[in-house]
């Protein structure tokens, strides 16, 4: 077990690492991130994420369904489906709140896109994943805990 | 660095098209450490698109908890059999791809 690489997982945040990395010019967030939401990934808790993505308190609804494993084996490779019956959707994001960077990945949809994605993420340990859907201009959302086995992180 | 073509699947079942998407792509989150105890920069998709011939039907941001070698599937309606589907993605070192595929 490398310890150094457990303690830099425990202390060391996504942030604080990316915003070494672009001190050190290695990435230029204002020029290779133009247009990506860099708040929004940053954010360290469901909270914070939330409101980087313009999201008020979303509720909990059956009309959101997330599809994803009780157990993962393999935490480097967990298949997320998200779908709704929530009719007018024009984003969706997949959240697992004890990653590193809460929110994984969030999706606009233009008119005509159903809301039926599938991906898969890495997850570092077992946490809740959370699909928040917005719908008519309100948020809606719902959770599933995942169990992880072995973690994403590894290497 | 050259990177390597997408792997797109698009098929149109009852007047909707579902697109299936596998990106060859490292994700590296910036969290890993080299054998050196260096840390790894962080490499990983920041954004990607999709069209239907020049119609947009998903565009999304990507964060470092996407898995190696992304998956992405979606279903949009409308689309007829030898339309075009493209993706395109831009990673965070600037890198972008585009790739094409026929709906089947």
């Amino acid at each position: 077990m490398n310890n150094q690489r457990r303690n830099v997982l425990k202390s060391g945040s996504g942030a604080a690492l990316l915003s070494v990395l672009a001190a050190a010019g290695i990435i230029k967030p204002g020029v290779a991130l133009a247009d990506w939401n860099k708040a929004a990934f940053e954010a360290k808790n469901m909270a914070d994420t939330l409101k980087a993505l313009g999201a008020t308190t979303p509720a909990d609804s059956k009309d959101v369904q997330l599809t994803a494993p009780d157990i993962a084996e393999n935490g480097a490779v967990v298949p997320i489906g998200v779908a709704s019956t929530l009719p007018n959707v024009t984003m969706v994001a997949i959240m697992i709140e004890k990653n590193p960077s809460t929110l994984a990945a969030s999706f606009t949809l233009p008119a005509g896109t159903e809301p039926n994605i599938q991906t898969r993420v890495k997850m570092g340990q077992t946490s809740n994943v959370f699909a928040v859907v917005k719908s008519d201009g309100k948020f809606f959302m719902t959770s599933k805990e995942v169990k992880v086995t072995m973690g994403g992180c590894g290497g | 660095m050259a990177t390597n073509p997408m792997k797109i699947r698009a098929a149109n079942k009852d007047g909707v098209t579902e697109v299936k998407v596998l990106i060859s792509h490292e994700m590296e989150t910036g969290q890993r450490k080299d054998a050196a105890g260096a840390v790894i920069p962080a490499w990983f998709i920041t954004e990607l698109s999709a069209k239907h011939n020049d119609k947009v039907v998903l565009t999304s941001e990507f964060g470092t908890s996407i898995s190696k070698n992304p998956f992405l599937a979606f279903r949009f309606k409308g689309g007829a059999k030898g339309d075009k589907v493209s993706v395109s993605w831009k990673d965070n070192k600037g890198e972008t791809r585009t790739d094409e595929a026929a709906i089947a």
